[in-house]
Order: C-alpha cells, then sequence, then structure tokens
C-alpha cells in the first residue's frame, strides 16, 4: 500500500470507530426508552423472557388499551394539557412584561430589585414550595387545578432570559417612537414584543417541558388524583398498578410522546435555546 | 432600622408576604431543633455525597460535546438523540430505570445469564448501592444538556487557535490539555453551578426511584425537608431546613466561582 491509500485507511478506520462510539452512546441514551416501548408491546407471557425479545413477539396494544380504559389517563392527558397552555400562555405574558422595565426604562432602585428577583434562585425548592402552599390555602385554591400553574405564572428564568433578550434591542428603534409620540404600552406591544420573538420562543419551549413534566407541586398541591397532570398521574399509577408493569410502560409512554414530537419539529430551537441562554 | 420598620408595614399589609412567613414561622427554637436532628444532617450528608455527580457529568458530557463538535454526517441526528433523557420527565426517567434495575429486570437478566453475576443484585433495595444507583440516573439524564452547553462552548473557540497547535506538532491530547480545555473554562464554571445546585437540591428521581429508603440509605436534605412540611404539616421547621440548605447551595456556589472563576472568556 502506498503512503496515499495508508492514509485514506487509517481515515476511514477513525471514522468509522467514531459512528461505532456514536451509535454506541446513542444505545446507551434511547436504549431504556426502547425497551420500555418494547415492554409496552408484549403480551404478558414474554416480559421476562431471555434472550429478551428485543422487538416483540407477538406484538399487541392490550396494554394501551387497558391504560386508557381502566384509568383516568385521557383525565390526566387532559389535565396536562390544560396546565401547561394557561402556565406557558402566563408565563409568556408576565414575564415579557416584568423584564421590560428592567431591561428598557431607568427608574431608581433598579438594580436592587433585579438582584433581589435573581437571588432567589439560590433558595431551595421545597422551601418556595412551603409558602406557595400557604399563598394557595389562603386563597383557598387547594385542590384546583389553577394552583397547580399559578404559582409559576411569573417565572425568575422568564424574566432573566426576556431581560436579556430585551438588552439587545437597539435604542434607536424606541426614541424613534417615542418622537413620534407612542405611549410605552403601544412601544411595548408593537416594537419590542415582536423583536423578542427568538427569547420568548426558548422560553415557551422551556416553559412547556418544564410544565408538562411537573410533578412534586401537583403532588402537593392536589388531593384528587384525578386532577393530577401526567406526570403525577404515573406517579400514582405506579404505586396502584406495580403488579402490572406492561400498563406502567404503556401510560409512560404515552406521557413521551407529545414531548417527543413538539422536540422532534422544534429540536434546533431546543438546542439553541439552551445554547443561546447559556451565553445571554 | 428604617427597613426593618418598613418590612413590618409591608407584613402587616400584606400578609402573605415572604417576611410575614419567615417571621411567623421560623423562630429559633426550630433552629436548635435543625442543629440536633440526626436524620436531617443524614440527609444533608447524601445531597452534598450527590455532589460526585457534578465532576462526573462535566468530564462525560465535555467528552461527547468533543466527538460530536466536527463535520459529521448525521451529527444532529446523534445530537438530539443524547437530548432526548433531557426533555423526558424525571417521573418517565425513573420508572424506566427502576425497571431495567429490578432484580428481575433487563439488566441482572443480563448480567447473570452472562455469569457475570451469581444472583441478581436488587441496585435500588440494597443500602450500599442504592444511592449511587440513583446518582447515575441523574448523571444520565443530565448528559445531554451539559453536552449541548459545551457544544456552544466548543463552537465559540476560534478553531484557528487549535489548528495552529497541530500545525506546531503538537499531539491530540496536548490540544485539548492546553487549548481546548482552558478555553472552555466559562463552560465549565457554568455547567458547575447548575450541576452543583441541581445535585444539591435532588428530589425527584429520589422520590420516585427509592422514596429515601432502604433504611434511609437515600434520604436527600430536599426529601427530608418535604416529608417535614407535606407529610408531617411542620411548615415552619422545614422552612429553617429550607435556610440551612440554602447556605449549603451558597457555599458550594461560591467555592465553584473561586475554583473555576477568571481566566480568558471567549465568550464575551
Amino acid at each position: 500500500m502506498n503512503k496515499l491509500n495508508m492514509y485514506k485507511f487509517k481515515r476511514k478506520s477513525k471514522r468509522i470507530l467514531l459512528y461505532f462510539i456514536l451509535i454506541a452512546i446513542a444505545l446507551f441514551m434511547v436504549g431504556p426508552f426502547l425497551w420500555l416501548l418494547s415492554t409496552s408491546l408484549k403480551t404478558p407471557g414474554n416480559i421476562y423472557d431471555f434472550p429478551p425479545q428485543i422487538i416483540p413477539d407477538p406484538i399487541t396494544f392490550d396494554s394501551y388499551i387497558g391504560v386508557i380504559n381502566q384509568m383516568d389517563f385521557m383525565q390526566y392527558f387532559y389535565n396536562s394539557v390544560f396546565i401547561t397552555f394557561f402556565g406557558v400562555v402566563l408565563n409568556s405574558l408576565f414575564s415579557s412584561m416584568a423584564a421590560y422595565p428592567l431591561a428598557r426604562i431607568d427608574f431608581p432602585g433598579k438594580k436592587v430589585i433585579f438582584v433581589a428577583i435573581i437571588s432567589t434562585m439560590l433558595l431551595p425548592n421545597t422551601a418556595g414550595l412551603i409558602v406557595n402552599f400557604l399563598t394557595m390555602q389562603k386563597l383557598n385554591l387547594v385542590n384546583t387545578r389553577i394552583a397547580v400553574f399559578l404559582p409559576s405564572a411569573v417565572t425568575v428564568f422568564g424574566i432573566f432570559l426576556l431581560r436579556q433578550t430585551y438588552l439587545t434591542i437597539p435604542n434607536e428603534l424606541e426614541e424613534a417612537a417615542r418622537i413620534d409620540g407612542a405611549s410605552e404600552f403601544y412601544i411595548w406591544w408593537r416594537i419590542m414584543l415582536p423583536l423578542i420573538k427568538p427569547g420568548l420562543l426558548t422560553l415557551i419551549i422551556f416553559d412547556f417541558v418544564a410544565h408538562w413534566n411537573t410533578f412534586l407541586w401537583p403532588l402537593i398541591v392536589l388531593q384528587d388524583s384525578s386532577k393530577y397532570p401526567l406526570a403525577a398521574g404515573l406517579e400514582y399509577l405506579q404505586g396502584t398498578f406495580s403488579y402490572n408493569f406492561r400498563f406502567i410502560a404503556a401510560g409512560t409512554v404515552i406521557s413521551m410522546l407529545p414531548m417527543i414530537i413538539v422536540f422532534i419539529i422544534f429540536q434546533k430551537h431546543f438546542i439553541k435555546g439552551v445554547a443561546g441562554a447559556v451565553k445571554g | 432600622m428604617f427597613l426593618v420598620r418598613v418590612l413590618f408595614n409591608l407584613n402587616k399589609q400584606w400578609e402573605k408576604s415572604f417576611f410575614f412567613i419567615y417571621q411567623h414561622y421560623i423562630i429559633p427554637g426550630n433552629f436548635q431543633e435543625a442543629l440536633n436532628d440526626g436524620k436531617f444532617w443524614l440527609s444533608m450528608k447524601h445531597s452534598i455525597t450527590y455532589l460526585i455527580v457534578v465532576p462526573l457529568i462535566q468530564i462525560f458530557s465535555i467528552l461527547i460535546a468533543i466527538t460530536l463538535n466536527r463535520k459529521l454526517k448525521g451529527l444532529s441526528f446523534f445530537r438530539s438523540a443524547y437530548y432526548i433523557p433531557v426533555i423526558t420527565s424525571m417521573v418517565a426517567v425513573s420508572i424506566t430505570w427502576k425497571w431495567l434495575l429490578n432484580s428481575d429486570g433487563l439488566l441482572n437478566n443480563i448480567l447473570v445469564n452472562f455469569g457475570i453475576l451469581d444472583t441478581p443484585i436488587s441496585f435500588l433495595d440494597n443500602p450500599d448501592f442504592a444511592l449511587y444507583t440513583v446518582m447515575f440516573v441523574t448523571l444520565w439524564k443530565g448528559l445531554g444538556y451539559y453536552m449541548v452547553i459545551y457544544l456552544a462552548g466548543l463552537q465559540s473557540i476560534p478553531a484557528e487557535l487549535e489548528e495552529a497547535a497541530k500545525i506546531d506538532g503538537a499531539k491530540t491530547w496536548q490540544v485539548w490539555r492546553y487549548i481546548t480545555i482552558p478555553l472552555l473554562k466559562p463552560s465549565i464554571l457554568l455547567s458547575s453551578v447548575l450541576s452543583a445546585m441541581a445535585a444539591l437540591r435532588v428530589f425527584d428521581e429520589v422520590y420516585v426511584m427509592t422514596g429515601g429508603g432502604p433504611m434511609n440509605s437515600t434520604i436527600v436534605a430536599n426529601l427530608y425537608i418535604y416529608e417535614t412540611a407535606f407529610t408531617k404539616y411542620r411548615f415552619g421547621y422545614a422552612a429553617a431546613l429550607g435556610f440551612f440548605l440554602a447556605i449549603v447551595v451558597g457555599i458550594f456556589t461560591f467555592i465553584n466561582f473561586k475554583f473555576l472563576g477568571g481566566g480568558p472568556n471567549y465568550n464575551e
């Protein structure tokens, strides 16, 4: 073999090794979920087979039908949609309103307020839960779905992220509008909001994930298990259906599906969101 | 003094405020009790043990990010695949891993049938392993997130620097050691702070997978605080415990900044 071929061969084998490693990592990261999916499609007899059946034979959807018929599963699904929708809408609205003066308007004490808001991130989440729970108790909202999204109707993360986005907008636009006599609200709604769309989209995506996956807080604030969102419902299922893992597997797969679909559609924004939020 | 009066008035007028809760529920007695609460300090010890995840997650996610950071067919596919555990709820992840790690689960099945183990190990029911098993799941779920942070960091490193070093005859590991890693410092700082905070405040995976057991071997601070508040309904005492946890989080965040802060920052 001459030198050039040797070089090409080396390069090629390096590539193959690289792909081998990447596929191995992919299996490590996705494999557990595939195994869960496979379990959910099996008949009761063959879930403990060895060698394990990766692709079940026969494939059956019994567990899915069972989990949907025998439990409030669709109710959980609806609850999750309800909580996620209002949570995301309110947080986008209030965070963009709260971040606006912190970024664009000068007023005394601005820095102190901003630091005070950010420093609450240090507090352990359970301490926050106590405060929230007592608040919901006083408002007579315990055991309502509203109580699930109300405490996160505006978040520190949202304010921080959108403030950083507002800061990137050049002053000239705002000044031009002011000279034309536009009101503060008009400037915010017609000029600023359209310009912070990328940040807003990031916030919506993050918030969607957070609300869809929320589980501890609903467990605390809701007493009726029929009001649980999916993640909390799954934890509840795990307790009551522990003897039938295929059902739990089917329920878990259903709960993951919407998130995976949203992720596949918006994957670039997910990745950019993390990377961007980091730089901000 | 003025501030105290302002706060006092605030609290009179606005009973739901934070100050109200802190003034009326936290009393010195709670702090006294917290200092002598053996179970709380055991849970704190476990939370601090949980910090082992922090360096490990940096090492593995940096390795994955470096592997991925090149022109490659199917790159976005792999990146997305690695990110899927991040977007999945901790409950779903915990249920999945519990199923894999059971004494009759897939992992034991494989280990026993290939003769690596004589009898199945119930990873989550053994007080010696349980905490580390849960830590492993936390690590697994977080890898994709930190990988994305490091990928962003790597992409901000000017390619000329690494090329120049290679032309000067530096070996691959030398490029990593002397160029890539030092320039990743801001990302490492950020990831360490984020993951240390998350580790000290871990809750979901412990709650779903072990519930603090067996024999309190996985009880962590946040879980103990949760139990104090929402199963014993001792809100004041739980808030006092939360205060201690906040101090510990603050200390470790400070240490992170002290050790990793400074140095060149190419992100600015």
